[in-house]
């Protein structure tokens, strides 16, 4: 059976009051922009649902872009019929044949807009049960949970069959949330962090710094590829590279090793800060989790947190390192981010870094530096690259790998 | 010029070549070297390893480069005594195994170890019954081939596995080199082998390379020490070229695998067919479910293997004595006589073998031109008096 068309039902963004306009829009948007591979297909969002009309587009493809979108609470493909009952009934049979299995229960639920239509939707509920009785063996009909649940919708232009309920990614439309910068590493926490930010409706664009010849290609590589599996969630990801080589050579050779990750922290975030001010952006998201490594124990997050007030929002600060894996695992980052590069934050990272840095300490050391030349330098080195889904950087021969295989 | 000894080694593939060609002259970089040079030669290797796996139905870091079937064979059986002589030094084989098994057996037997070696029935056939009986605590391998070399048996590992699935501690090991692309790897290559041997020149790869299989946990000691590649299994630089025309040459043999066999084994049937019945010509290897689809092996009486051999290859025909790796040496021929063939007989045995290049028009022209040879030497040898 082919779909011809998938209905939308919106999560959370329904309640929103005065807001639901924007979101609808906001939606909509994005839904046309993962789709812009399939030029055929038609987007009508309407204020309760939105209808997505396929005009040959394969179901199964769109669906694997729009199982990405945020926003979307629930969505079912379905085939629009002939308003005729021989028609109803034959698209009812076709469509339960290709999902029912021995066991299952279902019940069919008919709403009609159309109120002039020939049957009213007890009598074409009993109609099409019962030419599904007749045709198929061993049904089970179970009116509170059934597994199956035909709808069938009667509407002026036509009827659509749908027998599907498939789960949206759920979460607010991107950008419905304003914009942020997230401080992106490489590793596996980051990448969740910004699915998570993705998912309440934020817009990310990502910082990362790197640092040649102490950091290679490949692991600026890999974040951006890293961004690419996130821009399928945003549809577009722009980023933001910031040379880091220069500080951290500075550091290491005026600060105290216990404060060498203190004092390498507070300049990433003071550049972050300085980056999101200069582009406008709300708010700073990273990857931090409790407890889980020096740097991110509650005595360094306020030491370090301590150059900027801008809000700093950590998603998997409370989550537990397997929680943030299995998601990582989820959203296809994992096998990326456990790719061995060393990144800026392994490189001069002291043997045994303060667990609980002072504030003060951490202040008075770096007053021997020239903040403010270094930031400035950073700054203008910095590269911003607008990354598309599934963009790849690492150097991928599968093609060649392939032909000559 | 028709070329029926594909069990010796088969012509490599031109496009395998231009593969072969193409990684040696352009990706060839040291996979262990760190710049991108390296990297990229790192990623043809594990790409290479994961199409030889999806191909035979493995993971991927099952499939080991090693440079042929010998040396897999004798990895299988020296790492695996060598891993196990703790555990015990009793190992068991057939007697009717590959030069690269036997000898391997033979110096293990010199290093103190014990070795079985199964007797085989008319067909060259293991017996499932020998096998339990030689079974001791102190077992801890069974090497046994696929599809012999020299007459095409197939042995029954099926059944084997089924007895062996009781031992697991017993480390099994089976020769695939003849058996791949003939469509019956599911019987030679069952989910109880422990470790098995290809060859890629076999199946119009590239010479000196081949994969040695390790199923997911199983130990065995390597016995190529140095560099640590293969996960220091197999150290030494990795033959890229040769890996990677080895997987491409794998999957074009692999497909239409079905189609293949049986026009191969249609080319043995209708040469069994003109030979059976003719005085003086004794078949090793019928046309049946217990027989590879490609090797026919037959002795005509009172003629040299070897003369045949040499006689065929007058009319641009090229066969050989039962095991070409052997058959320079004046050697009786170790299946046969393991059958118990009266030694007059199987010194007398040649081997055809056909691959999926090989054509029933060939078959005519062989039986045309082996019929004056044969007529001459009946007559001769006063054959069907």
């Amino acid at each position: 059976m082919e779909y011809t068309e998938i209905m939308i039902r919106y999560g959370e963004l329904s309640t929103k009051g005065k807001n639901r306009k924007d979101f609808i829009g906001r939606l909509a948007g994005n839904v046309t922009k993962v789709l812009r591979d399939f030029p055929q297909v038609e987007i009508h969002p309407k204020h309760d649902r939105m209808h997505i009309v396929l005009n040959g587009a394969p179901f199964k493809q769109v669906d694997q872009h729009l199982k990405k979108v945020f926003g979307i609470q629930t969505y079912s493909p379905t085939i629009k019929t002939e308003k005729t009952l021989k028609d109803i009934e034959e698209t009812a049979l076709a469509l339960m044949k290709e999902t029912y299995h021995e066991g299952m229960t279902f019940k069919v639920n008919t709403k009609r807009s159309d109120h002039h239509f020939t049957y009213d939707t007890n009598e074409l509920n009993l109609m099409v049960g019962d030419y599904l009785f007749d045709h198929m063996s061993n049904l089970k009909v179970e009116m509170k949970h059934p597994d199956i649940v035909l709808r069938i919708e009667v509407r002026q232009d036509a009827v659509y069959i749908s027998d599907e309920l498939l789960h949206g990614a759920g979460g607010m439309p991107v950008g419905t949330g304003g914009r942020a910068v997230m401080m992106l590493s490489g590793g596996i926490d980051s990448p969740v962090a910004s699915y998570l930010a993705l998912k309440r409706g934020v817009d990310i664009e990502m910082v990362h710094f790197y640092s040649p010849p102490y950091t290679t290609e490949k692991a600026l590589n890999k974040a951006k590829e890293l961004t690419g599996i996130l821009a399928n969630y945003a549809g577009r990801i722009n980023f933001i590279a910031v040379p880091f080589a220069e500080i951290q050579e500075t550091i290491k050779e005026k600060i105290p090793e216990g404060y060498l990750m203190t004092v390498q922290r507070r300049f990433m975030l003071r550049l972050a800060d300085l980056i999101r001010e200069k582009r406008k952006d709300l708010a700073i998201f990273n990857g931090e989790s409790v407890g889980q490594v020096a740097s991110q124990t509650l005595e360094s997050m306020a030491a370090i947190n301590d150059v900027t007030t801008t809000p700093v929002l950590r998603p998997v600060a409370t989550m537990d390192k397997t929680e943030i894996i299995s998601l990582a695992e989820k959203i296809g980052t994992f096998d990326l981010s456990i790719q061995p590069f060393e990144d800026c934050c392994t490189i001069f990272a002291p043997p045994r870094p303060k667990t609980k840095p002072k504030m003060d300490k951490a202040r008075e050391y770096e007053a021997r530096l020239d903040v403010d030349g270094l930031i400035e330098r950073a700054l203008d080195g910095i590269e911003v690259t607008p990354i598309y889904p599934d963009e790849k950087f690492l150097a991928n021969k599968a093609e060649e790998d392939t032909a000559l295989l | 010029m028709i070329y029926f000894d594909n069990s010796a080694t088969t012509k490599i593939d031109p496009s395998v070549l231009a593969t072969y060609d193409q990684v040696a002259q352009t990706i060839w970089g040291n996979p262990s070297s760190l710049h991108k040079l390296g990297d990229r030669a790192f990623q043809l290797l594990e790409s290479s390893r994961k199409q030889i796996a999806n191909l035979l139905g493995t993971q991927a870091d099952e499939i080991f480069f090693t440079s042929g079937g010998t040396e897999s064979n004798n990895w299988a059986i020296k790492g695996t005594a060598f891993q196990k002589r703790k555990f015990g030094k009793h190992l068991i084989t057939s007697s009717v195994e590959h030069a690269s098994v036997t000898n391997a057996f033979n110096t293990l037997e010199y290093l103190g170890f014990n070795v079985t070696r199964l007797p085989v029935d008319k067909e060259g056939r293991v017996n499932v019954n020998d096998l339990r009986n030689a079974i001791d605590s102190d077992t801890t391998l069974v090497s046994i081939m696929g599809v012999n070399n020299e007459i095409g048996t197939i042995q029954p590992i099926e059944e084997i596995s089924d007895l062996l699935s009781n031992y697991p501690n017993i480390m099994f090991h089976v020769d695939n080199v003849q058996a791949l692309g003939k469509n019956i790897w599911s019987r030679v290559f069952t989910p109880r082998v422990d470790f098995s041997s290809l060859s890629a020149h076999k199946f119009h790869g590239p010479r000196g390379t081949g994969v040695f299989y390790k199923k997911e946990g199983k130990m065995i000691a390597p016995l190529h020490d140095g560099g640590g590649q293969e996960k220091s299994l197999r150290s030494g630089t990795e033959n890229l070229p040769a890996i990677a025309a080895m997987a491409k040459a794998m999957r074009l043999i692999l497909a239409d695998e079905a189609e293949k066999a049986a026009r191969e084994e249609a080319i043995k049937a209708k040469i069994v067919n003109y030979l059976q019945d003719k005085p003086g010509i004794t078949i090793f290897s019928p046309v049946s479910t217990g027989f590879a689809p490609h090797v026919l092996c037959f002795s005509l009486e009172g003629i040299r293997g070897e003369t045949l051999v040499h006689t065929l290859e007058d009319h641009d025909i090229y066969t050989s004595t039962t095991s070409a790796c052997a058959s320079t040496k004046v050697d009786e021929a170790s299946t046969l006589i393991a059958m118990n063939v009266d030694d007059k007989i199987a010194t007398s045995a040649i081997r055809m073998s056909f691959d999926e290049t090989n054509t029933l028009d060939e078959a005519d022209e062989f039986i045309k031109v082996f019929d004056q040879i044969y007529r001459h030497f009946a007559q001769i040898n006063h054959l069907g008096e």
